[in-house]
């Protein structure tokens, strides 16, 4: 459950809005779970997918939507390594540094971002654009080398599949994921 | 050190059609003619998850035959008798878990665990992936079998892409009619969630994934009471692994006999395992329980890719016990010889280590992952997790004394079956394997006294 070393959020809070669309939809998963606590996660979801990290608004407005204490939010917020309680990287590139994956070259895949991005793993680039990362494991042991970016899980990946991917991100484009099969479809 | 796979190419993505009795399939789904296909029927279709299609194919049809007069006791009953074992890791019985369910319950939850977290295995994934509906099939006659009228279905959240495939088979089957009100007109009730984990191992473990859809930190809980007694909101609930669920429909549908005709007495049935590693072919498999793993390694896997040897395999995901070549190739692939060779099966996540790898690097590793992952509640498993990972470290700096390696032997003793959760366990019988089976290295590393480069002291990335 690594969290990344992350700077501290910046001075004042920042201010804190949610679509009507995710607001609804926390309103239909508090009513849709047995309990409004036991909506909490997807709850949470739903501000990460809408801004990418929860900030203290959004605590606030699970305390309120949820009866539940700012102790049981930020508890859960910070358990979890995929919930993020400060802004994120543009891109990050979570790497599979477990066995499997270190069986098949996980360590040199890391090595390779660490020089084409100039920081070290768990570091952000200046501009903000990428990130890097270790992850514990992907479920993609048998593909690996892997990595994972937001929902897109790229498998075997060479130092030429990083590169292009890097490359394709900087152009803002990014490539369909190993385990996209709707195309195929 | 062989850095990269030539992209798996050549080894990974051919047709490899065996006609030897087992399904085979890698990630771009090559399926052999033969063999038994109990769970892997759609695996590397394109269009296998869709209900059109599994329809088509018979699917609905052993739920509709349980909702047409079957009783849950009776559907207990027939999946007690096929033997069926827990596919999640433990292999407890899944018909007799179902019993401990209380008659009386009035509410009852189920979930479908397909947290999926244990490195080396991703089997889940493939049946959710290419075959969603024979996953929630099962769930639907799991859930009337336990008389739960909400089920869940806990996926990883690092599973994002599946999650979408899964709920989308979700929503077509409220549509269908075969979840919400009054299924197919039987008068039986249930919803199912779908619910996206969001990055702990640890909700893997049944009472930490109940508290985790708590709405908590997914911590495990102290057993007594179980779960099947007081769980979800303190009522029964029944959490079943995603393979375990998804066997349940053929089972109905051809009955506990035919299900046994399958395996070994002590281990019926079929199972998926998950290989990974420099193997020709690594990928998910399923076979009868039973097979020789000399069986599986040579002709289902194809051997080792080019230019590598066989060294050791851990055989049911990285909690279990390593086995070096030699002894592993003795074993045949059931609970019993597994067992009795002093390993499990596990989660059938076969991980399959060359000679080029050093097992010391490994258990680095290993013992990252299990200090990182490790919820904090027990004082042994919090302190010893991270004690084993310093220790570890300590001897690829070319500081270790022959005393660390009793150290290890003593924290080891320290953490095994004291703590609320079996996580604990998970980390010390990796290591203690690894250190009865290739003590040797460990000692080199000790005599030696040198450390081992600083780049590759660090298999992770991590900092001191
Ligand atoms: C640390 C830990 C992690 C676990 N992870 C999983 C998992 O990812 N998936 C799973 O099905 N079972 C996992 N289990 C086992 C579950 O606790 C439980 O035994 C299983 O889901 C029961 O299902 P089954 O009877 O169908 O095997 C884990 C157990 C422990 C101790
Ligand atoms: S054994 Fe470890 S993971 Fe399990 S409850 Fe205790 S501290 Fe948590
Ligand atoms: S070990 Fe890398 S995905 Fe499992």
């Amino acid at each position: 459950m690594t969290k990344p070393m992350q700077e501290l959020p910046m001075d004042g809070t920042p201010g804190f809005a949610l679509s009507p669309g995710a607001l609804a939809r926390i309103d239909a998963l508090a009513a849709r779970y047995p309990t409004k606590a036991s909506a909490l996660m997807p709850c949470l979801w739903v501000i990460m997918d809408e801004l990418g990290w929860v900030p203290p608004g959004g605590v606030d407005l699970m305390v309120e939507k949820l009866d539940v204490t700012h102790a049981r939010v930020n508890e859960v917020l910070t358990f979890y390594t995929m919930f993020r309680d400060t802004p994120q990287a543009k891109h990050t590139l979570q790497v599979c540094h477990n066995i499997s994956c270190h069986i098949m070259g996980a360590r040199p895949l890391i090595r390779h971002l660490e020089e084409r991005l100039g920081v070290k793993l768990g570091g952000r680039t200046a501009d903000g654009q990428f990130q890097i990362e270790g992850a514990e494991c992907l479920g993609a042991c048998g593909m690996g080398p892997c990595l994972q970016l937001g929902t897109h899980l790229y498998e075997n990946v060479t130092p030429a599949k990083a590169d292009a991917l890097l490359e394709s991100l900087r152009r803002g484009v990014v490539p369909r994921a190993d385990t996209d099969r709707e195309g195929v479809d | 050190m062989r850095s990269w796979r030539a992209c798996a190419a050549a080894s990974c993505r051919g047709p490899t059609p065996t006609g030897k009795g087992w399904t085979e399939l890698n990630h771009n789904g090559v399926v052999g003619p033969s063999g038994p296909k109990l769970l892997s029927a759609r695996f590397g279709r394109t269009d296998g998850h869709r209900l059109a299609v599994y329809e088509k194919e018979g699917g609905y049809q052993a739920l509709r035959r349980v909702l047409g007069g079957m009783q849950p006791a009776e559907v207990q009953a027939v999946v007690k008798e096929s033997g069926l074992r827990g596919r999640g890791g433990a292999g407890f019985p899944t018909g007799t878990k179902w019993g401990f369910v209380p008659q009386a319950a009035e509410q009852v939850y189920f979930f479908v665990n397909a947290d999926e977290s244990e490195p080396g295995t991703f089997k889940d994934r493939f049946l959710l992936d290419y075959d969603p509906h024979q996953t929630i099939e099962g769930t639907i006659i799991s859930c009337f079998a336990v008389r739960a009228s909400l089920g869940f279905i806990y996926i990883r959240g690092e599973f994002g892409w599946l999650i979408d495939r899964v709920q989308k088979a979700v929503d077509e089957c409220y549509a269908a009619g075969y979840l919400g009100k009054n299924i197919l007109g039987s008068g039986y009730n249930l919803d199912l969630i779908v619910h996206k984990g969001a990055g702990a191992y640890i909700c893997g473990e049944e009472t930490g994934l109940i508290n985790s859809v708590e709405g908590r930190k997914g911590q495990p809980s102290i057993k007594p009471p179980f779960p099947a007694v007081s769980g979800f909101l303190k009522k029964p609930t029944i959490v079943n692994n995603v393979e375990s669920v998804a066997s349940v429909p053929w089972i109905i549908m051809n009955g506990a006999a035919a299900y046994r005709a399958f395996g070994t007495e002590k281990s019926p049935g079929t199972k998926l395992f998950s290989v990974s590693g420099p193997v020709k072919r690594p990928g998910v498999y399923e076979i009868p329980l039973g097979m020789p793993f000399r069986t599986f390694f040579n002709d289902v896997l194809g051997g080792m890719a080019d230019g590598e040897e066989l060294k050791a395999v851990i055989v049911g995901g990285s909690s279990v016990p390593v086995l070096p070549a030699d002894e592993i190739m003795n074993c045949n692939l059931d609970y019993e010889s597994l067992g009795s060779a002093g390993t499990m099966l596990g989660s059938g996540g076969m991980i399959i280590i060359p000679k080029r790898c050093d097992m010391v690097e490994l258990i680095q590793v290993l013992m990252h992952f299990y200090w990182d992952e490790s919820c904090g509640q027990c004082t042994p498993c919090r302190e010893g997790t991270g004690w084993l990972h310093r220790l570890v470290k300590k001897l690829r700096r070319g500081e270790g004394t022959p005393e660390d390696l009793e150290r290890i032997e003593h924290v080891c003793s320290g953490m095994a079956g004291l703590t609320i959760c079996p996580l604990s366990d998970a980390a010390v019988m990796p290591m203690r394997s690894f250190l009865a089976k290739f003590r040797g290295e460990f000692e080199a590393l000790i005599q030696d006294q040198t450390p081992v480069a600083a780049e590759s002291r660090w298999p992770r990335g991590e900092q001191e």
